[in-house]
């Protein structure tokens, strides 16, 4: 500014501007982006018009909604007087997770879980343990051949840290043997957590017994112990689950919506596979420290076994990995992936089993094979299963159904991508509504939730979705549920997910696929004589 | 003295020619466009979150952001001030309306996006980038053309602010906004 204020208009600047009011040029000037939002407008509602009337065309073809599966939550009320009493037999690492699940965590758990937390604030175990509900149970009992696990077991059931805080807890007691658990008056229901080789006689004992029985998958070691075991528990009033947690899997109801909906068109394969690259995910579980002919029962152990050998550290802390005592890849993890093709497509029990493999890379002197594929054929259904695993290789493939006219992958979520060559999409291919290079749904639950899993099994389960599901994208242990449903039929009757009748399915399809890959021949199952030929 | 010279000093005005006054408007413009739509598109889709792209931070406040990102409510307000953020900074430096504030805001959320997930060496990320970046990437680039227009400033001249700024200062306003040789 001059010193005199005085542009060379003899203006002063001060007052020229006060003096000059807003002009049309001004406004034009301000005004000047108009045009350009215009634009912006006019190709973001063309765009979003597209992409509306493709996503309400397909979503209109297909007939499924994009939202989680209606699930009805539980409204009953639970009086304490309608408390369960609990047995835990086999608390070892299923067992322990199972008897968590059921509200009761081993002090050392929690405080691992809270020190994860401390750590990494991903890590959402000891979150969705605290908000686990209160299921009304106490756990009364404890079996288990390992004193260390026994103890664990007895800790827990006094730790009230978690869902059942605030209540009294009488605090477990152990028996040694489970028959004396299953004559005692203090408990209703047990679960079993032991090695395969003891489902059986366990069950069909705890039917004698009028208790309620929770057993881990595998459901037996052969067929004889299935059919003895599915026998009593069909004749009897107890509430039999299996468990093959996979049963309480959001994205498994939605698939199962997805097949009711025929969205895929005529299904001729299913792929399943088991991928992982761990000494732990190969069964090489750790020794404890203190396991000794002292503190281990191994007489009892080696009872339900078809072979007696020498008291080994390996063989009781990694039984999985022995056909004496379970069944291989067959059925620890091919269960897992045919139960849940089960459950979606209610494939019951294939006509035939061809399967193969051998001890690869674990050359630890295991007798069950590390890399195993099994072909179960269901000519009825016009379909073939195949699964594929191996031991030493951890690249994630899918649980696949190929239909005609689509493609679904399910895990934790559901992908669908529609066929190039389907019959039933053609047109809409045609008209670009459906782009076959990209899914044409996407069902993802808990889409919020991101969180760390600890190690690379529990990645595998994760993916698989073994290990959570969501309720209302509330994230839940799928354990948690399973267990749940159990205790709610037994207090208002119903049915379970996964009963005997699925059991005897799993175990039976199982076993084929193991009489085949040890016997090197194809097997079939004959309904009429109700045995594996 | 000649007169540019006396209001260049009196307001501090740029004092652009006709070709740079376009230049600079059509970069605030382009900003303005992409920073609004990537906040629209946000709202609009049901099943954004910051979630991923924090879960995945490294760096500086890597803890702090995957911490925002594991819990829900404070996940909640980064979404939503995220998402309206955006739109709020787009509308601004698209219509020229409270620019100098839009494009402070929009600095300061480019760094926060830049410092979530820096392209540094050594730091590799699970969501592929679509392109190859060492130390610059894209979110940098819009970050210092922001800078750019913070230090050649346009929405007095062509912009509401020409109008919102009429009578406030106005010896500036009417200084700058005749300042077109």
């Amino acid at each position: 500014m001059n010193e005199t204020g005085q542009g060379p208009s003899g203006v002063e600047p001060e007052k020229a501007s006060a003096e000059r009011g807003i002009g049309r040029r001004d406004v034009v000037k301000a005004l000047a982006s108009i045009p350009v939002f215009g634009v912006f407008f006019y190709s973001f509602f063309k765009r979003k018009f597209d992409e509306d009337y493709r996503k309400r065309e397909i979503l209109a073809e297909l007939g499924v909604s994009e939202g989680g599966p209606a699930v009805i939550p539980e409204a009953i009320s639970r009086p304490p007087s309608d408390r369960i009493r609990l047995g835990i037999i086999g608390n070892g690492g299923e067992g322990e997770s199972l008897v968590r699940n059921a509200g009761f965590a081993h002090p050392d758990w929690v405080e691992g879980a809270e020190e994860d937390a401390r750590e990494n604030p991903r890590s959402k175990r000891l979150e969705v343990f605290l908000n686990q509900e209160d299921l009304n149970v106490e756990l009364t009992g404890v079996c288990d051949l390992f004193d260390v696990r026994a103890e664990r077991g007895l800790a827990a059931s006094r730790n009230a840290v978690g869902p059942v805080g605030g209540r009294e807890l009488r605090g477990a007691r152990r028996f040694t043997r489970y028959t004396d658990m299953l004559e005692s008056d203090d408990i209703d229901a047990v679960i079993i957590g032991t090695p395969d080789h003891w489902h059986s006689r366990i069950t069909i004992d705890a039917v004698s017994a009028g208790k309620h029985v929770y057993c881990e998958k595998a459901m037996t070691r052969t067929e004889e112990e299935t059919h003895a075991m599915v026998e009593a528990v069909r004749n009897s009033d107890i509430v039999f689950q299996l468990g093959h947690q996979n049963r309480q899997v959001e994205s498994h109801f939605k698939a199962r919506e997805v097949i009711e909906a025929d969205i895929l068109g005529p299904i001729t394969l299913i792929e399943t596979t088991t991928n992982r690259n761990t000494p732990g995910g190969a069964w090489v579980y750790d020794i404890h420290e203190e396991g000794s002919p002292e503190t281990i029962d191994w007489a009892q152990f080696e009872e339900a076994a078809p072979n007696k050998v020498p008291f080994s550290l390996e063989r009781f802390f990694r039984w999985r990995c022995w056909f004496d005592y379970g069944t291989g890849l067959s059925g620890d993890l091919l269960s897992h992936e045919y139960d849940a093709a089960n459950q979606i497509l209610d494939l019951g029990i294939p006509k035939s089993a061809v399967a193969s493999g051998g001890v690869y890379f674990f050359k630890d002197g295991r007798d069950v094979p590390d890399v195993f594929q099994a072909v179960l054929e269901y000519p009825d259904r016009d379909l073939t299963l195949v699964y594929s695993a191996t031991l030493a290789n951890g690249r994630g493939r899918g649980k696949v159904f190929m239909g005609h006219d689509a493609t679904m992958t399910v895990g934790s979520g559901l992908t669908i991508k529609a066929e190039r060559d389907s019959t039933r999409y053609e047109q809409k291919i045609e008209d670009d509504v459906i782009d076959t290079s990209i899914p044409m749904f996407t069902y993802r639950p808990g889409f919020r939730g991101i969180d760390a899993v600890t190690s690379a099994s529990e990645e595998y389960f994760a993916s698989r979705g073994l290990l959570y599901t969501y309720r209302g994208g509330v994230r839940m242990s799928a354990y948690h549920l399973h267990i749940k449903e159990w205790l709610d039929v037994i207090r208002n009757g119903g049915q379970v997910s996964c009963n005997i009748e699925r059991g005897f399915e799993e175990a039976i399809t199982c076993h084929m696929a193991t009489r085949s890959y040890l016997e090197g021949r194809k097997v079939e199952w004959d309904p009429v004589r109700n045995s594996i030929v | 003295m000649m007169q540019s010279e006396a209001t260049a000093e009196a307001g501090g005005s740029p004092g652009y020619g006709t070709f740079q006054l376009s230049a600079l408007v059509a970069l605030r413009m382009i900003i303005g466009w992409h920073i609004f739509y990537e906040g629209l598109a946000k709202v609009l889709s049901s099943y954004w979150t910051a979630a991923d792209y924090l879960s995945a931070s490294q760096w500086w406040f890597s803890s702090l952001f995957i911490k925002i990102a594991a819990s829900p409510t404070p996940l909640g307000i980064v979404d939503f001030l995220n998402k309206w953020g955006l739109i709020a900074i787009g509308l601004g430096l698209m219509l020229g309306c409270l620019t100098r504030a839009a494009t402070i805001a929009g600095i300061v959320l480019l760094a926060l996006y830049y410092i979530a997930a820096p392209p540094f060496a050594g730091y590799t990320y699970s969501m592929p980038a679509e392109g190859s970046y060492l130390l610059v990437n894209k979110i940098l680039i819009e970050l210092a053309a922001l800078v750019v227009l913070l230090a050649f400033p346009t929405g007095r001249i062509i912009g509401l602010d020409r109008l919102i700024f009429w009578n406030r200062g106005s010896q500036k306003a009417l200084t700058l906004a005749e300042d077109v040789r």
